[in-house]
Parts: structure tokens; C-alpha cells; sequence
């Protein structure tokens, strides 16, 4: 028996592919199995076509394979859409039509003829629907607890509508069986299931983000539509009374930016969502933030550019922009989640952060990891602290008052005795404009001092490996995390090491350098054109990182790309 | 007359500009209504007027060329206890920050916008504004301004803004009333305050706003919508006053987040029961 199965269903925006994974994947990991999805979709609401890959396993998957099992395709752009990934032995269940599409593929076919039954059913629509209930046989998912989420799914759409969809969860499962008896290869699809994780959580990386920032203590939200963070404001709209948010759809990124920065400065704990495109347009407010000294947490979702780029596709490109974004000098922290636990708790670690350094903190994530989900036992909510760094302001308040440690108390208006005064002009300690060449060299002074408080208290990157044994080391960032620990897994030797960053800048020189210095050959793994991390990586340590794994094609990296990647870096750098 | 928001400093506009007297008339309405400096945050842009909050006494937010109006409507909706001032001018608001004058209409925060409107670019250095006369000649504009002029009162009320006034700096008196009844009007409040720039503008002087204008008297419905704008459209004759003004609600009334607790966001706490089964309803 197996422990792992790769299942894909392809199809046209709008065929009701989405409800299928999202309630399989919950089904399946009720009944104990350990659950894994990613999806890949087009830049259209209706039409074209779309994929969603799910990883069912006996123990904890967590990252895209490239390997399909079992694919069900919904419509004749499946095949020929995803045919690099098919082999002989993928098994794709479906219409004859839709089996036919590309007669160059070879793959083990099982006929089903969905459109016949659905419309037996009601509505040609229930496919989808059959399909589910075929997968949870096979699967041997609980089918009570499908017919459970089928229910909780529709409930707005009343009783005749659940009760079709129940009804094609039911002849989906009978045909299952049919398949089943006939198709003894079948069989290998169920899988050992693990009865301890099925109360376990399934997140979403857009998920995982807004309840960071709900347990940040997030009270501002503002964000103009933009793939693929607008889920996350989605999420915090329909969360937003009862946590006393306000989320605002602005009219443009440069108003989100402004008003996210004027509610910091009256008290709120502000988040700004976005993409690289909409990011650009923020540009100069984060310079206010840095010359204000205001708390901001922003969240770019990257995608790949320039300009449009490919909306609804997945890049590492905007390290660069977001380092250097904004007239000026002023510090930042740049956080980039490898994991859906990772954009819980740095998402909550950025608000208290940006609060206590006073200046802008970045969560940069991708396409990828907003749209992938995976099981996880639990989010630690007990340890949670919610920092204010507020103070009460008294008669003579400065607001950029000269502290010992170079962050000044911050007071915000109507709260206690003091003035609050904020400037984007270079100011005086009270905030008021300055042309003063003693006054500006000591502000300046002030901002840069936090770089290296902020410096001390970053997050290390994290070692996977040997540590004494490692001669090569992968270095990476972001959500490459799983990606690159399982082709390592593969790989399977001693003499390989991982350097993991979560947080991309400042960086700890001193103490990344020591994990650099052991190795002969550092290997750099990203997703973009230059290697932007690499080069910070040099930079920053002055040490050469001697080659890199890029990938620019707007999807993401699979394991079995990245075993074969490395493997040959690893060769030609021995050589 | 002296006032608690008068503030010791250096004023950095030419003699005669008419923002002295915009200050002045600012700093008199604060104090006749009895506002104190901590409760009030003047918000701006940049620009001669920009600098405003620099001058006085009180809580201030200078930003960025545009953006001033998006920072009021947030530090308000952040916190509805403040007394929320936006000053910037022609240039700021509907030049650089012109979709943010519309859309912020459209929310209708509660917060006053006083437009200083001297039809001419000061900081730098007498270029035409969104608001100077046609044919206006400039070192830039050296054949007369080509574009028509931005008519802020009339597009505020073709949005329906709650309250739309015209003020001149050089009636000192008149003025102090319609910013009065501008702060003391619950939402989004628009003054187009006339007010001459002498370095730059020879054209639209003082005596030619007063040559120019009329205050509206009491046969002019300020309620009405379609006689407000017939009034609005008119920039030969320029109607000082109160234009126009309704009843809607406001932002910080709609978003409801103040409807059970009146607490501004920062006295607020995060409810972890709630966060906990927020998270719990992913198993």
C-alpha cells in the first residue's frame, strides 16, 4: 500500500473546481489522512483552464510534486494544459471526450461519464460534485462527513440544492465502486489514515496571514483589490465587526498607504495588503512611514512582473523593490514566510515589531504560499503577546524627542496632555520643519541607530542538516521552505545543508557568515531571473554564493525539479 | 486676539500672503468654540498651505503633496473624539491629490477640509494651478492657462458632499462664521477659501475677490441640490457662503464598529476568545 497519492482536477474557471478541492481535502483530513494543495489558475473568471494539485498522504506533505496519480479532467483543455506531467501510469478518470483531447498523451484511462449523470441528477453542473464522491470512495474518505460539508457548503442555496449535491456525492460513490471492481489498480489508493489528525487545522497561507494579523491586533485594513493578496483583505472584511476592524477597499494604493499611515498615527494597528504593481505606487509612502516613524505593516503578495505581469501566477521578484523602495534612508524589516505556520506568526510578530522600532515591516510572500494549504496540529494562541509601545504624552510632548536607545516614546494624539506632531518634512524633535545641518545629521543618526537595534533582534535563518558533516549549502528564502527540505529528503546525504530565511533583511552578518564559511559550495534557490537574495546574501557577507537555482516561468518550483537541480549543481560543483 | 492655539514660531510666507489671515481665522473659530489644541489634529499636504499646522498650536499631521485628505479621513475614523482639520491647497487637492478629493467626498468622513485657493502654484514659484483663470499667464503657461479651471465647489456638490462652502480671507468676520458652522457640520465639510497669493498672482488679487464675489443671502435654499450647483457653476461671480449641505450619515457611522463601543482603536484589546474560535472553526 502506497502512502502517498497525487491528485489533480483541471478544468474552466467557474466549473466549481475550487469547491471540489477545498471539500475533499477537508473530507479527507477528517477521516485521517494528511492533506496538502496548491493551486494554478488563469487570469479569468469564466473559461480557460485551471488546476489544483492535492497531496493525500499517511504522514505530513507540505510541499507542490510535480507527480500525478490520479487526475480528473473537466473539460478537452486538461490533457493537452497539463500533459508534461502525465505518465503511463497516471490514471485519469473521465468523460470520453475530454479523455481523447490529445491522442500524442499516454496515461491509463477509466471512463466515467459524468455530463450523463449529472444530468440524471438535475444539472450537468453536479460533475464536479459526482467527481467528489467518486474520490471519496476510492479514497475510502468517510462518506458522512462529505455529505456533512456538501450540507454546510450549500446551506444558503436550500434544501433542493443540497440535496442534489448529496444525491451526486451518493452516485458518485456507487460508481466508485462500479470503478473500483473493474479496475482493480484502483485499490492502491487508500491509504493508512491517522485517526490523532483529524481535528487538525487546515490553513491557507491568505488565511494564515489574516489571523496574524487579527492576533497582531490588527484594527485597520486597507488594501485595493490585487492578486494574490486580496484575500486577505476579503478575509478580514468578513471578520471585521467582530474584531473591530475597519477595512477600507480604497480608491487607489497611494490613498491605501496614506490612510493606513494617518490611523498609525492616531493609535490603530494598521495593515496595507498588495502586489508588487499596486506596492509601486506606495513608494513614497513608506517613505512618510520612515520619516514619520510610523508603524505600518504591509504585505505584498509577489507575482510576476513587470508591470501586469502574470496576475494570478506566483515569482520571487520584488525582494529588490521592497528594499529599496522609498526616497531617502530609513530602516525596515522584511519578513518572508516559508511556511503556513510562518505567516501566522510573523504576520503577529510584525505588528508588535513595527510598534516597538517604529518603522515599516514587510511581509513578502508569493502567489504560491498564499494559495497553498496544508494540515497543521495547532497555532500556539497562549504565548500571543500584543505590544503597544504607547505612551501618555505630558505638556512639552516630543514626538521625535533624542532617546538614549533612538526611539523616541511615541504618543499618539488625544491621548494625555502633550502635542502630537508628525512631519514628512525632515523636522526638529518636536515635528516641525528643519533646515538645520546639526538637527538633520542627528535624525538621520537617530533612524540608522535603529537599523542596528533592529539588526540584533532579527530572526535567524533556520539549519537543516548536519551541521557538522555539511559541505554544500542550498540557501533560500521565503516559500521555497518545504520545496527545498523535501528534495533534500530525497537527495538523501549528509554532506548537503539548508539555510533557511524568514526574515530577509537586515540580516545578522556576524552570524549567518559562520553557517557560509563551512561549506564549499553554496547553492542559491529562488524564484527569480538574478538571484536578488544571492546578491543581498554577498552583500551583505562579503562571501560568494557560486551558483543558483532559478526559475522565473511565472509557476512554481516542483520537488522533482529541485531534486534534479540540485543533484547536478552538487556534480558540476564537485567536479 | 490672542489664543491657546497661538504658537511661538517663525511663519515662513511672504508679507500680505492671505494665509495669515487664514491662520488667524482658523485659530479665532478654534477657540470661539471652545476646542482644545489636544483635541485637534490639523492635517496637510504641502504647499504654502501645506505648512498651516506648523503655525499653530495643536496636534498636526503634515504629509505628503495630495495624500492629506485619504490621513484625515483615517486619523478620524481611527478616532472620532478628534476634531479632524484638513488644510492644503488647490494644488494639493485637486491637482496632486484629485481622486482622493473625490472619493473622499464620497466616504463622508466628519472632518472639515479648508481648500486655500489662490488659483496660482507659491512653493514653487508661479506656475498655474488647477484653479487659475483661463488665458492666466505664467513663466510655464506662457500663452495663458489652456485648461478649463477646476471647479472643486460644484464637483463636491455633484458628489453630494454634506457641506460646501465658499469663504474669503479678506472678510475676516464672515469667514470665522462658515469655518464655524464647517467644523460644527457632522461630515465631510469643503470650504474653498479665497485667499491671494501677492508673489505670484496679479491677477486674482485681493480687490479682484472682492470685485468678484457676493454672499449668498437667505433666498438661497442651501438645502437644495440643483440650485446649489446652479450657484456653484458660476466662477465669474463667485458666491461666498454656505452653498450647500445635507444630513448624511457619516463614515465613522457607517463602518459600525462604533456603534456598541465608543472607544477609539487604540484603547481597544484583541479579543482572544473570539481569535480562538476563529481559529478552532478551520479543524
Amino acid at each position: 500500500m502506497k502512502s502517498e497519492k497525487n491528485l489533480v482536477l483541471a478544468g474552466a474557471a467557474g466549473m466549481g473546481i475550487q469547491t471540489v478541492e477545498s471539500l475533499f481535502v477537508n473530507a479527507a483530513k477528517q477521516s485521517g489522512l494528511f492533506v496538502f494543495a496548491s493551486r494554478e489558475y488563469m487570469s479569468r473568471v469564466r473559461g480557460g483552464i485551471n488546476s489544483t494539485a492535492m497531496r493525500i498522504s499517511s504522514r505530513p506533505v507540505r510541499a507542490f510534486k510535480e507527480r500525478i496519480d490520479l487526475l480528473i479532467p473537466l473539460s478537452d483543455l486538461a490533457i493537452p494544459h497539463l500533459k508534461q506531467r502525465i505518465r503511463k501510469n497516471t490514471i485519469i478518470l473521465g468523460e470520453k471526450a475530454f479523455l481523447n483531447a490529445d491522442p500524442t498523451v499516454k496515461f491509463t484511462s477509466i471512463e466515467v461519464p459524468f455530463t450523463d449523470m449529472a444530468t440524471k441528477i438535475g444539472n450537468k453542473i453536479y460533475a464536479n460534485i459526482i467527481a467528489l464522491g467518486i474520490l471519496a470512495y476510492i479514497f475510502k474518505v468517510n462518506k458522512t462527513i462529505v455529505l456533512g460539508l456538501i450540507a454546510e457548503q450549500f446551506w444558503k442555496k436550500g434544501d433542493k440544492i443540497i440535496e442534489e449535491n448529496q444525491n451526486a456525492i451518493e452516485k458518485g460513490y456507487e460508481m466508485g465502486k462500479k470503478l473500483e471492481l473493474t479496475n482493480p489498480i484502483l485499490k492502491n489508493f487508500e491509504i493508512t489514515k491517522n485517526p490523532q489528525i483529524i481535528n487538525d487545522l487546515i490553513l491557507d497561507g491568505t488565511q494564515a496571514i489574516g489571523l496574524g494579523a487579527i492576533a497582531g491586533g490588527c484594527n485597520y485594513e486597507t488594501f485595493y483589490p490585487m492578486a494574490p493578496s486580496t484575500g486577505i483583505g476579503t478575509f478580514l472584511a468578513q471578520n471585521a465587526l467582530k474584531f473591530g476592524i475597519i477595512v477600507d477597499q480604497s480608491e487607489d494604493e497611494i490613498s491605501v498607504i496614506n490612510k493606513a499611515l494617518g490611523a498609525s498615527f492616531a493609535g490603530a494597528r494598521s495593515l496595507v495588503t498588495t502586489s508588487g504593481g499596486g506596492f509601486s505606487l506606495m513608494s513614497e509612502g513608506i517613505s512618510l512611514a520612515g520619516i514619520m516613524e510610523l508603524p505600518i505593516v504591509i504585505v505584498v503578495g509577489m507575482r510576476p512582473g513587470p508591470a501586469t505581469g502574470m496576475p494570478t501566477r506566483t515569482s520571487q521578484e520584488d525582494l529588490e523593490l521592497i528594499l529599496h523602495a522609498g526616497a531617502g534612508f530609513f530602516p525596515r524589516i522584511i519578513f518572508s514566510p516559508g511556511t503556513i505556520e510562518d505567516a501566522f506568526y510573523l504576520t503577529q510578530q510584525a505588528f508588535n515589531l513595527t510598534q516597538e522600532f517604529q518603522v515599516p515591516v514587510f511581509i513578502l510572500t508569493d502567489q504560491y504560499l498564499v494559495d497553498s494549504y496544508y494540515n497543521l496540529p495547532s497555532l500556539d494562541l497562549e504565548k500571543l503577546k500584543i505590544e503597544k509601545h504607547i505612551v501618555k504624552t505630558v505638556d512639552n510632548y516630543n514626538r521625535y524627542v533624542f532617546a538614549v536607545s533612538s526611539i523616541s516614546p511615541r504618543g499618539i494624539p488625544g491621548y494625555g496632555n502633550g502635542l502630537v506632531n508628525a512631519d514628512s518634512h525632515t523636522h526638529d524633535e518636536q515635528g516641525t520643519i528643519t533646515e538645520d545641518p546639526v538637527l538633520r545629521s542627528r535624525m538621520v543618526k537617530k533612524r540608522l541607530h535603529k537599523l542596528e537595534l533592529i539588526q540584533k533582534a532579527s530572526i535567524l535563518p533556520e539549519f537543516i542538516g548536519n551541521r557538522n558533516k555539511y559541505k554544500i549549502l542550498v540557501v533560500s528564502w521565503g516559500s521555497n521552505y518545504y520545496l527545498i527540505k523535501e528534495a533534500l529528503e530525497i537527495i538523501n546525504r549528509e554532506d548537503i545543508g539548508f539555510l533557511h530565511f524568514k526574515q530577509v533583511y537586515p540580516l545578522h552578518a556576524m552570524q549567518i557568515i559562520q553557517y557560509l564559511n563551512k561549506a564549499n559550495l553554496i547553492i542559491a534557490v529562488e524564484q527569480n531571473p538574478t538571484g536578488q537574495f544571492a546578491e543581498l546574501l554577498e552583500k551583505e557577507t562579503h562571501i560568494p554564493i557560486d551558483c543558483r537555482i532559478l526559475k522565473f516561468s511565472g509557476y512554481t518550483f516542483s520537488v522533482e525539479e529541485l531534486v534534479e537541480e540540485i543533484i547536478h549543481h552538487v556534480d558540476k560543483g564537485a567536479r | 486676539m490672542n489664543t491657546i492655539f497661538d504658537k511661538e514660531t517663525e511663519i515662513h510666507w511672504c508679507p500680505g500672503c492671505g494665509n495669515f489671515s487664514a491662520l488667524r481665522i482658523m485659530k479665532e473659530s478654534l477657540t470661539e468654540l471652545n476646542l482644545s489644541p489636544k483635541n485637534v489634529v490639523i492635517v496637510s499636504g504641502i504647499g504654502q498651505a501645506g505648512k498651516f499646522p506648523h503655525f499653530i498650536r495643536s496636534n498636526s499631521y503634515n504629509g505628503l503633496h495630495g495624500r492629506y485628505l485619504s490621513a484625515a479621513l483615517a486619523i478620524k475614523a481611527s478616532n472620532p473624539n478628534l476634531h479632524v482639520i484638513a488644510v492644503s491647497g488647490d494644488g494639493c487637492t485637486l491637482s496632486e491629490g484629485g481622486n482622493h478629493f473625490l472619493h473622499t467626498i464620497r466616504y463622508n468622513p466628519n472632518i472639515t477640509n479648508v481648500l486655500h485657493n489662490n488659483q496660482v502654484y507659491g512653493l514653487t514659484k508661479g506656475q498655474a494651478s488647477p484653479t487659475s483663470n483661463l488665458g492666466f499667464k505664467t513663466k510655464v503657461q506662457t500663452f495663458g492657462v489652456i485648461n478649463e479651471p477646476f471647479n472643486a465647489p460644484a464637483i463636491a456638490i455633484s458628489l453630494n458632499a454634506s457641506f460646501v462652502a465658499r469663504a474669503f480671507v479678506g472678510d475676516i468676520n464672515k469667514s470665522k462664521e462658515i469655518l464655524k458652522q464647517a467644523i460644527q457640520h457632522k461630515g465631510y465639510a469643503l470650504i474653498d477659501l479665497l485667499c491671494p497669493c501677492v508673489s505670484f498672482n496679479n491677477l486674482n488679487t485681493y480687490r479682484w475677490y472682492e470685485e468678484n464675489s457676493y454672499y449668498l443671502n437667505s433666498s438661497h435654499n442651501y438645502r437644495d441640490r440643483e440650485q446649489a450647483l446652479h450657484v456653484a457653476l458660476n466662477l465669474e461671480n463667485l458666491a461666498l457662503g454656505v452653498i450647500y449641505q445635507n444630513d448624511r450619515p457619516t463614515y465613522e457611522e457607517n463602518i459600525q464598529i462604533y456603534d456598541n463601543d465608543t472607544r477609539p482603536l487604540f484603547e481597544r484589546d484583541l479579543d482572544r476568545k473570539k481569535l480562538e474560535k476563529l481559529v478552532n472553526s478551520f479543524r
